[in-house]
């Protein structure tokens, strides 16, 4: 059943995935984001990222609200490098720290 | 989760687990040296490495970069085997097409490749209608020439750098995440031992392999580093049908795109007004520029999406190469440090180098060149292409 369960859409990686890369050492969900591009697609972790912190909480033992989710980074929804040109060309002055 | 505190002795602390420490525990290991601890204050590849472009090149302007890039490409093209990993680490040599957009860009492009070549790097001056043989789509409007070695490429910094680590670990290496360094005791000029937040290391040798963090580090035992530390920012694309083989690159546009073999297109620029206070934060005024100078430069990308941005750190020394080998002044202490942007790709070479300078061996490089002293004397050739 494991082999069939679909924890992240974008990257194609299943529940048996995510538990075999628990129990390969990597315990948090940025380290499995790296090693297995989970959440790194275009929902950006909006589907995967509840349900591999709760793989990991359940594998060692320590609550989903104890567990770090990672950096959010932008943007909130993809957008096409050319809407952004076309943005860029009246503003271009802000660092948004 | 913390363990046990730490009490324990080893014949070398290596501290950072990017790409320069797991590749110097891992040659140090395989040249028979059995108590090796690499201590990483996060998970392995979590800070320079993992967040680097990806890409290897070995078209470089100083004798010594393209030295150590070229042995480093050389080994990583045998990595997979020789390190028996059983992932994935995604080299492509897809080649570095590099762009140069004034006369003088140009002079200097000539000048790199005579040197590349003189070192067996093969590399070659091109025409414009010759780089849109490569890239088709490539806007040469503006540019005036190109160069282009076919060897350089692409390899995934966290599976490269895992790769290196599980091969140290067979071979006796420890290895110790999330554990952090708080200071070096050195003792009448030596290094002694090092302290973690897991308790304390008994060492007479520490390498400072610490990347973006290394003039702390280089404090702790009571040396200052000529380093800073600069925010570089990336963007990634979503995943598209390969279009691009090579690494778009240019120093005069002061970015890079490639493609990576999943088919997202990551990007960078370099921007004078970067904060150099080690802060890794995402900037909007990076996503406008890098998206107005891509789309220019390879038009298809203004239908890609862009999914997500990052940031890392560059360890920038004065003159953009590394700094290397033991400190004269505290017997012990080594450097792995400084690589201003291109550790990643010169892991190899790193690895190699150190531990032979740690074992008193002649070096497969010669480092000297790169020592710390090279700054009070003077000595400093600057490399001149840099991102």
């Amino acid at each position: 059943m494991k082999e069939s369960i679909i924890i992240c859409r974008c990257s194609d990686l299943t529940q048996q995935d995510i538990r075999d890369l628990i129990n390969e050492g990597y315990t948090t969900f940025d380290e499995i984001k790296r090693i297995s591009r989970v959440g790194m697609g275009p929902c950006q972790g909006r589907t995967c990222l509840p349900l591999v912190l709760k793989e990991i909480s359940i594998a060692i033992g320590i609550p989903m609200s104890d567990l770090s989710p990672g950096t959010f980074r932008p943007p909130v929804k993809s957008i096409k490098l050319e809407a952004l040109t076309e943005e860029a060309i009246e503003g271009g002055e802000s660092y948004l720290e | 989760m913390v363990k046990a505190i730490l009490s324990k002795t080893a014949d070398v602390v290596i501290i950072g687990g990017g790409i320069s420490g797991c590749t110097i525990a891992y040659n140090l290991a395989k040249k028979g040296v059995k108590n090796i601890v690499v201590v990483e204050k996060s998970y392995l590849a979590s800070g320079a490495t993992g967040r680097c472009g990806a890409g290897i090149r070995q078209q470089w302007g100083t004798e010594m970069n393209c030295r150590m890039a070229k042995y480093s490409c050389d080994e990583f093209e045998r990595a997979k085997e020789e390190l028996q990993y059983d992932g994935d680490i995604e080299f492509k040599q897809g080649g570095y097409l590099i762009v140069s957009s004034t006369e003088k860009e140009h002079e200097q492009f000539k000048k790199n490749v005579k040197l590349q070549n003189s070192l067996g790097i093969p590399s070659k001056l091109l025409r414009l209608d010759e780089a849109k043989e490569i890239v088709p789509f490539l806007n040469t409007e503006g540019l005036v020439s190109a160069t282009f070695c076919q060897k350089d490429g692409h390899l995934n910094p966290f599976h490269t750098t895992q790769a290196y680590a599980n091969a140290a670990k067979r071979l006796g290496a420890e290895i110790l995440t999330f554990t952090e360094v708080t200071d070096i005791i050195v003792e009448g000029g030596k290094v002694k031992a090092v302290k973690t937040t897991k308790g304390d290391i008994s060492t007479n040798i520490v390498v400072n392999a610490a990347g973006g963090y290394a003039q702390m580090i280089g404090k702790m035992a009571g040396v200052e580093l000529p380093l800073f530390s600069e925010r570089h920012q990336i963007l990634v694309t979503e995943p598209l049908e390969p279009i691009l083989d090579p690494m778009v690159m240019s120093f005069s546009l002061n970015l890079y795109c490639q493609q990576v073999p999943h088919g997202g297109f990551i990007m960078g620029r370099g921007d004078e007004g970067e904060p150099r206070d080690l802060r890794i934060t995402s900037g909007w005024h990076f996503v406008e520029e890098m998206s107005k100078t891509i789309t220019k430069l390879l038009p298809p990308l203004k239908n890609a999406r862009f999914l997500r941005q990052w940031a890392g750190l560059y360890n920038m020394s004065p003159d953009r190469q590394p700094i290397y080998g033991p400190v004269n002044e505290v017997e012990g202490f080594y450097l792995a440090v400084g690589y201003s942007g291109h550790g990643f790709m010169l892991g190899p070479a790193t690895g190699r180098v150190i531990a032979e300078s740690i074992l008193g061996e002649e070096t497969t490089l010669p480092i000297d060149m790169l020592n710390l002293d090279r700054f009070k004397e003077g000595k400093l050739i600057f490399e001149p292409s840099v991102v």
